[in-house]
């Protein structure tokens, strides 16, 4: 099966190596698109005037930062049950970014929460499931770091992202659940509370980031590839055909 | 089309400036920092990985 083919980190390593080039070209693209729209034409928040526009980079952050670690428990799942190689691969490739994402949303959060709320930080459902999420993410990394053996270590990190995927919803719905001080979700399928101009911008942002999550996680994962395999021979033939 | 009067405008952000700038600040930086630590983690990997093995430099490419 192709899925089988590709999951197999020999012929995984080229195919990331050939892709990274288009997401970093994809994230520019939208970047600058998004920032455009965003920053230059996007119209004054009627309440909150230009400060809004924090908005364009901490609504993406905040999603990526729940979103990378869905993903990682979905590999952390297939990890366990079918004990494939590259699932413990992927997974500690993204932990990083998700957690630089966790905390760009924490620090965006606290430089939009100061002026409108007049605290950089309030233990409210909300921020308190996020910097958990944080937490669990320096959990991870420091878990599979103290661990020698690279299949344990993605064992034991792929339990806690398990258990820990309960952090995910709360942090999603809390808003709803709970009355908080951080203000509802300014977008969901059916209507949006939005300027159509702030709402492109957030969603080509939301696109940027996306794209630049997956360039990150892809290189990081080919050198963690060359490290664990080191001892096979895809990995001696590369370094002997000279890879940089 | 473009929101500014000036180009002072847009980076006072009416006020704001230092809370929008801080955080798209913050942002940019880690996101050029970031993917130059992978590329350098990478690069480091590779040199160390070729001493282990063996291969010293691209001679034996050839």
């Amino acid at each position: 099966m192709r899925l089988y083919h590709f999951a197999s980190p020999a012929t995984f390593y080229p195919l990331a190596g050939t892709l990274i080039p288009y997401f970093i070209a994809l994230a520019v693209v939208f970047g600058l698109a998004g920032l455009w729209l965003g920053m230059l034409v996007a119209p004054t928040d009627f309440q909150q005037g230009e400060g809004y526009r924090i908005i364009f980079i901490h609504v993406p952050a905040s999603w990526m930062s729940m979103f990378i670690y869905l993903v990682m428990a979905g590999w952390a799942a297939i990890g366990l049950a079918f004990n494939t190689r590259l699932s413990g691969m992927m997974a500690q490739a993204l932990a990083p970014t998700g957690a630089l994402m966790a905390f760009l949303s924490l620090w965006t959060g606290a430089l939009w929460g100061k002026p409108m709320w007049g605290a950089w930080w309030v233990w409210d459902a909300r921020l308190t499931s996020e910097l958990i999420l944080l937490f669990l993410y320096i959990g991870y990394m420091a878990l599979t770091a103290a661990i020698d053996d690279a299949r344990r270590a993605d064992k034991a990190g792929g339990l806690l992202l398990l258990v820990g995927v309960v952090n995910v919803p709360i942090i999603y719905f809390s808003v709803k659940w709970w009355n908080t001080l951080h203000q509802g979700s300014s977008v969901n399928l059916t209507k949006s509370s939005m300027a159509e101009t702030m709402l492109w911008g957030m969603l080509l942002m939301a696109m940027c980031f996306w794209m630049y999550s997956i360039a990150v996680a892809l290189m990081r994962v080919r050198t963690i590839m060359l490290e664990r395999e080191r001892h096979t021979d895809w990995v001696k033939a590369l370094l002997a055909g000279g890879e940089k | 089309m473009i929101h500014w009067n000036s180009f002072a405008d847009f980076l006072a952000m009416g006020g704001y400036g230092f809370y929008v700038w801080g955080s798209f600040g913050v942002t940019a930086l880690i996101m050029v920092v970031e993917p130059m630590l992978v590329a350098r983690n990478r690069k480091v990997c590779i040199l160390r990985l070729k001493r282990q093995l063996g291969i010293a430099g691209r001679h034996l490419a050839d």
